[in-house]
């Protein structure tokens, strides 16, 4: 069984998932991040590949990657930073980003490394469903990593059960269709995911954008199995003197 | 058939199979969020595009509103010079003086059909920016036009001639600011706007349809280029066509009734910048590599990671960092010659249009004027060159010139 089966099948509610940018706030934050994150409750880590276009983030997100890119992030230096970090990192690492870097370092390179130093899972917002199931589901699959889908409030029924379907590890649902770190109407938020939730989807649901507050993450706690929390975390350490304290006065806000 | 996407497995050079793909290169490489406004459009692109009333629309403004067809012109002094027939396709005389106008007017129609009550759109020059703003104010809709902030600086007259026509224009202040920050930013809005809005995006790249759905819109020159050289030659075909490619529009639609002749030699020219291997060029098919760029597989300037690289041309129409997968294939197939052409090459070749036959052209046509210096032409060859655009917006860069020339 690997890590995110094993989480869902102890815990499954009020999951936390944080996103982290890889290189952030400084090149070698990385690490002393997900140990911050991992002492201080989060449940899953979703660490992001920076990338110079990232068409599904929102500006906070996009902001840390550039400051990223600019401190010398690349696929390689961070493979080179998490070598050992099963060493000391429990919880579930999923790996996020966009397609064009992960084909420019070699997909199944990308792939085999990932799950070699112990990455569970891969989010690509970019690979759409049909080449996912031509060309590169096999290569996942043989290495062992489960592959995250998103879907939105657009999305439609039969799409989610087939992105469902597609899907291992959790469905990644959007809370709204928009841009990371926007504010929600959460009433609306919580009929789409009362909608979802009808559906008696196969796998647990984590919904994603616009959780930033202990509010919102209960609220889309109710109707789900957690939440994924980006942008208000990224603005909470961004200028942070003590990544370890910011990171546990912030998962405390959320949490408690 | 003209009004079907093939089924063929590769597709052809002209048409896309059915999931987007030329060749190796297209798809619809997008996040979850645009899928359904996407899919939308290439379920319905077709259907609309081909619809009798459409069609009348759509040829009656071609017609009335921007002044087509374009005429094919016979260059008798750039002729002699090259020792050879050259007819240009005047595309700089339609209304807003290029191109552009013929895909925005199709989009901005096929918007309404879906019912849209808003538009969005890139701009790099301001050229796309103004024939959709243009566009939009015929029809009275709402327009919302994305460009970098350093492409505001730039291009003050295309920024302002927006503004008149209504459109809102937004800096796009991320990343490296110019035309592919824009068409992120524009793609975001799409994203937060999923109900009411279309996104016209201006050259053939983009997820499937766009690349398809703008190379019809704009294969309307290479139409009249068929009879208008019957007229003047007596033969449908030329030796050669000739067009600058930055994301590929305008050579898309010159090349497009003629991809499947395969007598007659298409040659597609970038944009070298300061030099091919200067660090500051946007020759994609030379510096690029596979990859994907705004939602399609293409060949993309990119760095060793994976990173978008900024490209550098001195005319921001081809300024941009990949090429479409139509181009792409092209010249994967070999069906293409690509050339390009220097900064300086491209501003020399406009001097000797505007000395020769006394048009002042665009700086990315330009760039294809440039390339007759490349060719070699025999005295019987008929070559058309697609003169893109016109100079109007240029005249800030050849006044430079002229001024360093008169010191």
């Amino acid at each position: 069984m690997n890590r995110l089966e094993t989480l869902f099948k102890t815990k499954d509610q009020e999951i936390i998932n944080v996103y982290c940018t890889a290189g952030f706030p400084e090149l070698e934050s990385t690490l002393p991040v997900m140990r911050s994150l991992q002492q201080s409750g989060a449940d899953i880590i979703e660490l992001g590949m920076p990338y110079s276009d990232p068409l599904a983030d929102g500006p906070v997100i996009q902001s840390s990657g550039s400051t990223a890119l600019r401190n010398g992030m690349t696929i390689a230096k961070l493979f080179e930073q998490l070598r050992d970090f099963r060493k000391e990192i429990a919880i579930p690492v999923i790996l996020m980003g966009y397609m064009n870097p992960v084909l420019q370092f070699g997909f199944e390179k990308f792939c085999k490394t990932a799950a070699a130093i112990g990455v569970d899972g891969l989010i690509l917002p970019d690979l759409p469903e049909r080449e996912f199931e031509t060309e590169y589901r096999a290569i996942i699959q043989k290495h062992g990593l489960d592959f995250i889908f998103l879907v939105t409030p657009e999305t439609s029924e039969e799409r989610v059960r087939k992105l469902d379907k597609l899907s291992t590890g959790f469905l990644y649902a959007v809370s709204s269709s928009s841009i990371t770190g926007k504010d929600k109407d959460f009433k609306a938020v919580e009929k789409y995911l009362q909608r979802l939730q009808n559906l008696k989807l196969k796998n647990p649901v984590l919904v994603g954008f616009g959780i930033k507050d202990r509010q919102t993450f209960q609220s889309a706690s109710k109707y789900a199995n957690g939440a994924i929390i980006g942008t208000a975390y990224i603005q909470a350490i961004e200028s942070s003197k003590n990544i370890e304290a910011t990171t546990k006065l912030f998962l405390e806000s959320v949490l408690k | 058939m003209i009004n079907s996407i093939t089924s063929f497995n590769k597709g052809t050079y002209k048409q896309p199979n059915i999931f987007g793909y030329f060749g190796n290169f297209g798809g619809a490489y997008i996040p979850e969020m645009l899928h359904r406004n996407v899919e939308e459009l290439a379920t319905r692109y077709i259907d609309i595009m081909y619809e009798e009333f459409f069609q009348k629309d759509y040829h009656a403004l071609l017609k009335d509103y921007v002044g087509r067809p374009s005429p094919l012109y016979f260059a008798t002094r750039l002729s002699e010079k090259y020792k050879t027939k050259i007819y240009l396709k005047r595309e700089d005389l339609n209304h807003t003086g290029a191109h552009k106008i013929n895909n925005a007017i199709g989009q901005v129609l096929l918007a309404l059909r879906l019912g849209k009550k808003r538009i969005i759109a890139e701009t790099g020059a301001g050229q796309h920016g103004v024939a959709t703003a243009t566009v939009c104010a015929l029809k009275g809709v709402e327009c919302v036009v994305y460009m970098g902030v350093k492409d505001i600086e730039r291009q003050a007259p295309n920024v302002a001639r927006m503004k008149m026509l209504g459109a809102k224009v937004v800096p796009a202040t991320s990343g490296s600011q110019t035309l592919k920050d824009a068409t992120n930013e524009a793609i975001r809005d799409w994203i937060n706007n999923p109900n009411d809005t279309h996104y016209v995006i201006g050259s053939v790249v983009g997820p499937h349809p766009y690349p398809d759905m703008v190379a019809r819109f704009q294969s309307v020159i290479s139409e009249e280029m068929r009879w208008q050289l019957k007229e003047h030659t007596g033969n449908e075909l030329p030796s050669k066509i000739i067009a600058c490619v930055g994301g590929g529009s305008n050579a898309a639609g010159a090349f497009y009734h003629f991809l499947d002749d395969l007598s007659v030699e298409l040659i597609a020219v970038e944009a070298a910048g300061l030099g091919v291997h200067s660090g500051h060029s946007a020759a994609t098919t030379q510096l690029g590599k596979p990859g994907i760029l705004h939602g399609s597989k293409s060949l993309v300037m990119q760095t060793d990671d994976g990173q978008i690289i900024e490209p550098h041309s001195i005319s921001a129409g081809l300024d941009y960092p990949g090429i479409g997968p139509m181009h792409a294939h092209l010249f994967e197939s070999g069906r293409a010659k690509f050339l390009s052409a220097k900064d300086d090459e491209a501003l020399q070749a406009a001097f000797e249009l505007t000395k020769l036959e006394g048009i002042i052209p665009a700086l990315e046509s330009a760039h294809a004027l440039a390339a007759l210096k490349q060719i070699h032409f025999k005295p019987n060859d008929i070559t058309v060159l697609c003169l893109s655009g016109r100079g109007d917006k240029d005249l800030n860069t050849y006044m430079k010139v002229m001024n360093v020339n008169a010191e």
